[in-house]
């Protein structure tokens, strides 16, 4: 060993060094805690396993800590249910594929889709819906399906981003496109700066236009955590807010007083840790087998 | 409480437990680094090792001591993902692609841990913990000793050698890093994070869909991910995934975690140089580039200003319901002012402004406070560099810590510093000439910008965290970005090296009426001027192109 070059010692002593460590950092250290975890906190270490019947093998349906679609074969909400958030994980709530929605504070533009064109792979063209617009429709949805107004800020009434395109893009309007509005819609406003609005056709190019979010009068009623994908894709949580508006549908289909339907929803909310950690929030899966409990 | 309140509640006892941390956890690195016993564990590694704890190294043998080591890493990890499928407990994985094996074999190796695959659909359970894992101690502990190597650099007096590159390497690992993981992972697992071996374990849903749980040593390796300031997700959710950061109270941990060292050492370097003052200088001035930080981010989430915020209502968007808008920002911003990288909520979607600071915070070069270690040795250089330019403005001798900054020194720390701008900016530029860089767009217009330029600033700085809309599983992002990270570790690290070789030989000057005193508030706000200022004069046209034209568009 001393008889050998330099560079040839020290980079025998860094294999030596990184088996001795791999064994000792990647194979006793993860070993020993796995063994005292599993000891110690068996549930937990194990992913906190919810069971449709507490205690009996085989009813497993998910686990405590993460989300899942409360939704028919077609996708529709089971009305029984409260609903999870939107979720950019796989079809949603897909552990094998955690996700958020990544797109930006500022993606209010959609592409049209152009009836009878094709993409890459030859399916039909579905365009692609901006950020603005998903939360816009899914506002929409969730209003129509709780009894409520869907109606937001720099939403159309139809449901998607209220965004205008002025032409030309620097000085006085000669021409003004609702640009998420295709044709033959009808643009939710009808003059800007003297200009008669026009709806958008799928295919065409605005791109040289001045782009003009619109904030209207509206208030919302559906909650900030309804109509945004969540950081990971599995929110197990929701806010109280939109627990509250959901518990009118689900006591109604369910045949429950609300008052009844509200207890559970506390009792299946985690508050602040020591008052000040985070924010509320309601575990759905939990509050979903409780009422299923009942 | 309003969210507002809990949210300065959140911060306030963040500051105040790292406060009652910082003497312990200081003091402790000081006696590790400086003790001349060797623990019975230690002498045997050092034996199978095959080398000599007690023989001290010249800064160029320590750096090609930790060069051999970082290059044989490398290899290691690159070697045991494109083998995985032959290994033990991949979960039936194929091996991992040949330019992303090697993008993420550098990227754990260097501290970044930019991940340009998704955890739970690309590693197996043995790659994650034992190669991946292994690379979130040693990396961290490196960084440890070549910040300590050179605080041995100023603390030294005429002497040619600057420490043993094994001995610190072992001693940050087993005596720093492995005592704290072991309780915190537990901790973890108390908090629900999983810790098993299993393979995804597919259940019927409540409502007749199914869902595949998946397992894995998750707590091991979260603990060292915010400990080792790293931040490679087992998941491609990352910090914001339940298992891995299931309640508000883990959240407040891991960000406690990543904070701890790099703050630590700055007790560790005052008494190492014999002026506890000293280090309390350099900790002022992280803390109130920390500090200001954190407030802006927390004010630029909680006011929603931008369009989509707007019609939500708040900045919710990536965001976990748990967690929330205003703690979520307090992670970003700890995650990006040290070099972790780790996030529980997506920066692409933070409003424009936001998401400005959090590159800011990692243009500073990721000293407030920065990586473990890398973060101590960065701040040094700025600190030399201020000692130089005040010198210059005053005529004063430029000195720091009784070490004259002659020329040698300043062209040492000014390679330091010119080194991630120049990878930053000349990797934006190259990606925004050439189709394959452009590709990686997910986002329009400015924001499209923001995600390269984000990119190339999280690698050349080794943080990892991404604005992670950009898709660079590609091989021209994956060779691109592997560049940046490697040489915006190494060469750093062999110019500090270099530097604390230099310090050392010096004699110590005596002071004089001539000395600039380096304790003084005057010298702090010194620091922070020059740091925001060559960070802002380097990256201002840029952050104007990108989050800039969104945000005030």
């Amino acid at each position: 060993m001393e008889r050998l070059p330099g560079w040839l010692r020290r980079h025998i002593a860094a294999i030596r060094a990184i088996v001795v460590l791999t064994l000792i950092l990647g194979g006793v250290y993860p070993l020993v805690v796995t063994g005292v975890a599993q000891a110690l906190f068996h549930g937990r270490a194990n992913g906190s396993i919810a069971e449709r019947v507490p205690g009996k093998n085989g009813t497993d349906v998910g686990s405590d800590l993460i989300g899942q679609l409360f939704t028919d074969k077609d996708g529709n909400p089971v009305k029984g249910y409260f609903q999870s958030r939107p979720s950019a994980a796989g079809a949603g709530y897909d552990p094998l594929s955690t996700a958020a929605s990544n797109l930006g504070p500022e993606d209010v533009l959609d592409v049209l889709p152009v009836t009878g064109a094709k993409n890459d792979q030859g399916e039909p063209d579905t365009g692609r819906q901006s950020l603005l617009t998903q939360v816009c429709a899914r506002s929409k949805a969730i209003g129509a399906l709780e009894g409520v107004s869907g109606a937001r800020p720099y939403c159309t009434p139809d449901g998607v981003g209220a965004v205008l395109k002025v032409f030309p893009a620097v000085g006085r309007a000669t021409r003004v496109v609702s640009v998420n509005q295709a044709c033959p819609a009808t643009p939710f406003v009808r003059v800007y700066e003297g200009i008669t609005v026009e709806c958008a056709k799928p295919g065409e190019d605005y791109s040289a236009g001045r782009t003009v979010p619109v904030r209207g009068d509206a208030k919302a009623v559906v909650p900030a955590d309804a109509v945004t994908a969540s950081a990971s894709g599995l929110d197990p949580g929701i806010s109280v807010a939109y627990a509250d508006l959901q518990a009118p549908r689900v006591a109604r289909e369910r045949h429950l007083p609300l008052a009844r339907v509200k207890n559970l929803i506390r009792a299946n909310t985690t508050g602040r840790a020591l008052g000040f950690m985070g924010e509320p929030a309601v575990n759905v899966l939990r509050l979903n087998l409780a009422l299923d409990g009942r | 409480m309003t969210t507002t309140t809990a949210g300065i509640v959140f911060i306030a006892s963040l500051v105040i437990a790292l406060g009652l941390a910082y003497r312990p956890i200081g003091d402790h690195m000081y006696r590790v680094y400086t003790s001349t016993r060797h623990l019975a564990v230690e002498r045997g590694v050092y034996r199978l090792i095959g080398v000599r704890p007690d023989a001290e190294q010249p800064w160029n043998v320590y750096a090609r001591a930790l060069l051999a080591f970082s290059a044989i890493s490398i290899l290691v990890v690159y070697g045991m993902q494109r083998l995985q499928d032959r290994l033990f407990l991949s979960l039936g994985l194929p091996p991992v692609t040949d330019h992303i094996a090697w993008n993420t074999a550098i990227s754990f190796v260097t501290n970044t841990n930019w991940q340009a695959y998704s955890g739970e659909s690309t590693m197996g359970h043995l790659v994650q913990m034992s190669a991946l894992a292994v690379q979130n101690f040693v990396s961290a502990a490196v960084g440890m000793a070549v910040a300590v190597a050179l605080v041995r650099g100023f603390a030294r007096r005429r002497s040619d050698t600057i420490g043993n590159f094994w001995v610190d390497l072992v001693r940050g690992t087993l005596r720093v890093l492995l005592p704290i993981a072991v309780v915190g992972a537990l901790v973890l697992v108390a908090g629900g994070v999983i810790q098993n071996f299993a393979s995804p374990h597919v259940v019927n849903t409540l409502t007749g869909g199914t869902q595949a749980i998946t397992g894995g040593p998750v707590a091991s390796q979260e603990v060292i991910k915010e400990l080792g300031t790293n931040g490679g997700g087992f998941y491609n959710a990352n910090s914001a995934h339940p298992f891995e950061n299931p309640t508000t109270w883990t959240n407040w941990l891991e960000i406690f975690l990543l904070l701890l060292i790099p703050f630590g050492l700055t007790r560790t370097f005052g008494r190492m140089v014999g002026q506890v003052r000293q280090g309390y200088a350099i900790l002022a001035v992280m803390v109130t580039l920390a500090l200001l930080s954190v407030v802006l981010i927390n004010v630029f989430e909680l006011s929603g200003h931008a369009t989509v915020p707007q019609a939500v209502g708040a900045a919710m968007e990536g965001k976990e319901v748990r967690f929330g808008v205003a703690d979520s920002a307090t992670f970003a911003a700890a995650t990006t002012l040290t070099s972790t990288g780790a996030v529980d909520s997506f920066h692409d979607s933070f409003t424009p402004l936001g998401g400005m600071m959090t590159m800011f915070t990692m243009m500073l070069g990721e000293v407030a406070p920065g990586g473990t270690g890398s973060g101590l040795y960065g701040m040094l250089v700025l600190a030399v560099i201020t000692v130089f330019v005040a010198g210059l403005m005053v005529g004063r001798t430029p000195e720091y810590l009784g070490k004259k900054i002659g020329s040698r020194e300043i062209k040492l720390a000014s390679l330091y510093f010119l080194v991630t701008p120049v990878l930053v900016l000349v990797g934006t530029a190259a990606a925004m000439g050439n189709a394959s860089g452009l590709a990686a767009m997910l986002n329009r217009g400015p924001h499209g910008f923001s995600e390269i330029l984000y990119a190339f600033t999280s690698a050349a700085n080794n943080n990892g965290s991404a604005f992670a809309g950009v898709t660079v599983n590609t091989p021209w992002y994956d060779v691109a970005l592997g560049l940046c990270m490697a040489f915006g570790r190494f060469l750093p690290i062999v110019f500090v090296l270099a530097l604390a070789g230099s310090l050392a030989r010096q004699a110590p000057v005596p002071q004089s009426a001539g000395t600039l005193p380096t304790h003084r508030p005057q010298f702090v706000g010194m620091v922070v001027g020059v740091t925001v200022v060559l960070v802002a004069l380097t990256f201002l046209p840029a952050l104007a192109l990108g989050p800039l034209a969104e945000g005030l568009s």
